[in-house]
């Protein structure tokens, strides 16, 4: 069967092949600091939060080829339980992010041992459905304020020193989470742990020969995505002082996956790169209304039919460099 | 009247009906999505967005004058066609791919027609009346039966039960089911496979159009309307599984059913019981009802 990823086939030859990903990733912080100057903080903290949230979903569709179609589940619920924390228990905003994204990681373990039980396609249908079945919740909850949301989330003091309503010292602290579960799932993916999931991406029936139990890998890089997803998802309702349906709706889970095929599945700086992109694009066309819809489908066909590696995975490749 | 747990049977037989009515659509939807599954590999997303056109091309056909009875013909038809195209021009390119950039491809084509129609028509409900045949009802003592919703639980039996006959039961079925076992095989005994596929995956839509057109008459047509039915859909074949027709029938049917009386007796959980459902049967059977074990 081909695989998800196209990504199989570089090989880092040169000298600069084995630097590319440092020398990117300094680039990436020369960017973020020199950023705020020309671009709209909330914006940047926006592109941020999806981007950790695109970096989370392609650990998994990436690094073990499993397509989840209901990521905004962790997204979603770990930004109203964040937003509930902060709001109703007055919790610290390093606390409320920390009860937030242990939400996420109970929703996947359950929801990931429910869907590892299939495989393939089935495995996005049952994400999906779950996913679906969890914003009924967020519709229904009391707690969640239905169509409103939580409005008018405290940001708070962060370890009672610094305080977030500053919007600059919002943005370093969004950059600081960034980075840290950037270099984190940078960490995962060339750990041995990394390896053997990709080696069950490769050729899972290989893997189980030879006496990996892929199953526990599995469920364990799902958890991993959930909660670092639930990172992102905290944050963002700090960063926005809200948490909506619109967090938790299918919508979400579907440009979550186009970020991360438009920047390139399987690439470490692709899902952050389609994050911006997409981010980009829905804030200059937001007046264009359903157009930005009809063009995220296009993108989708686009990508899918002439540009499967995207844009991070096109030029490394052309550059026969790891990205 | 009897009482059944303290329930008016008025109150339970009318949900149980429309109960049926649901699950008349699960089965249409569900038995297009096998089909198109057991022969192209892919999981046709744009299957609720197809559905939505069946019901708009009705609607745009009654505006020409064109009425109920025709529509459910022409509708089905025109939005085969569109499926034909979306074949010919998109879908053929996958089959060597993993199966999941058939789910994305065609997830972007759903965005790209809903897009569309909203932006035409915004999202608000357009009213498409019932055939003139058929209002009115019958009154069955201890339930009343209005004429049209018995009208498309017959229809759907009868589309449903054909699709079944075709595909197990003749000549061409065989070939189908020969053709997904083994395409390679099947061409070389000179049968155009490519064109089957094309034409499978036209007939799969124009079930999703036709269960658009009898739907138009009692839910509004808006552009939305299948975006959320469809993954209901999808959770009613991951717990069918897709290897079966009649599987995709019986669960589709159902469903429908469990769905209506969990409305009597425990509304709040009305939207979320096919899902919970789905999550018992993965922890019992996780292959699905009627699934093989892959």
């Amino acid at each position: 069967m081909a695989q998800i990823t196209e990504q199989a086939d570089i090989r880092p030859a040169r000298g600069l092949g084995q630097w590319s990903e440092h020398i990117a990733f300094v680039a990436l912080v020369v960017f973020l600091i020199v950023a705020p100057s020309f671009i709209y903080p909330v914006l940047l903290m926006k592109a941020l939060c999806f981007a950790l949230f695109a970096c989370a979903f392609n650990l998994l569709i990436g690094y073990v080829g499993l397509l989840s179609f209901g990521h905004a589940l962790f997204f979603g619920w770990s930004a109203y339980v964040c937003a509930y924390a902060a709001k109703a228990w007055g919790f610290p905003p390093e606390l409320a992010i920390l009860t937030g994204t242990a939400t996420a990681a109970f929703l996947g373990l359950v929801t990931g041992s429910l869907a590892i039980r299939r495989q393939g396609i089935y495995f996005a249908m049952i994400t999906l459905a779950l996913a679906q079945m969890m914003f009924f919740f967020a519709l229904q909850a009391p707690f969640t304020g239905g169509e409103d949301g939580i409005q008018a989330v405290p940001r708070g003091r962060l370890f009672g020193v610094f305080n977030l309503a500053d919007q600059m010292t919002m943005y370093a602290f969004v950059v600081v989470i960034f980075l840290a579960c950037f270099l984190l799932i940078y960490r995962i993916i060339y750990s041995p742990f990394g390896e053997v999931l990709k080696a069950i991406r490769e050729n899972e029936q290989r893997a189980i020969s030879l006496g990996y139990k892929t199953d526990r890998y599995k469920l364990m890089a799902f958890v991993l995505s959930a909660t670092l997803a639930g990172v992102a998802g905290s944050t963002k309702a700090l960063v926005f002082q809200l948490a909506s349906l619109t967090d938790v709706h299918w919508t979400m889970s579907g440009e979550v996956v186009l970020m991360t095929l438009l920047g390139g599945l399987g690439t470490v700086f692709g899902p952050a790169v389609g994050a911006f992109i997409i981010v980009a694009m829905q804030n200059y066309l937001a007046g264009f209304g359903q157009w930005v819809t009809i063009i995220q489908g296009a993108i989708f066909v686009i990508c899918v039919l002439l540009f499967r590696r995207g844009i991070v995975g096109v030029i490394a490749h052309a550059l026969r460099i790891r990205l | 009247m009897f009482e059944l747990l303290g329930i008016p049977p008025q109150a339970l037989f009318g949900q149980l009906l429309l109960g049926l009515i649901n699950g008349s659509f699960y089965a249409l939807l569900s038995l297009g999505l096998a089909v198109i599954f057991g022969m192209l590999n892919i999981i046709n997303f744009a299957h609720g967005a197809q559905y939505m056109m069946g019901a708009f091309v009705a609607f745009f056909l009654l505006q020409f004058g064109i009425g109920y009875w025709p529509a459910l013909i022409i509708a089905p038809i025109m939005v085969g066609i569109t499926g034909i195209i979306i074949e010919r021009l998109f879908l053929q390119r996958l089959y060597q791919l993993d199966h999941l950039y058939g789910l994305l491809l065609t997830f972007g084509l759903a965005l790209i027609i809903q897009g569309l129609f909203r932006h035409q028509y915004g999202s608000s409900g357009l009213p498409y009346s019932m055939p003139s045949q058929l209002t009115g009802g019958h009154n069955l003592g201890f339930m009343f039966l209005p004429n049209y919703r018995a009208w498309v639980v017959v229809l759907s039996l009868i589309v449903c039960f054909g699709t079944w006959f075709v595909i197990e039961k003749t000549r061409l079925g065989a070939y189908l089911r020969a053709a997904t076992e083994n395409p390679t095989l099947v061409r070389a005994m000179g049968i155009n496979v490519p064109r089957m596929i094309t034409l499978t995956y036209g007939f799969g839509v124009g079930l999703a159009a036709l269960a658009g057109v009898m739907a138009a008459p009692i839910y509004s047509v808006n552009p939305l309307m299948g975006a959320d039915l469809i993954i209901v859909v999808f959770a009613v074949v991951v717990i069918g599984g897709m290897g079966s027709i009649m599987g995709a029938i019986v669960t589709g049917f159902g469903l429908g059913v469990i769905e209506g009386l969990t409305k009597v007796f425990f509304p709040e959980a009305s939207n979320t019981v096919i899902f919970v459902i789905m999550v018992i049967v993965l922890l019992i059977r996780p292959a699905g009802l009627f699934g093989r074990a892959a």
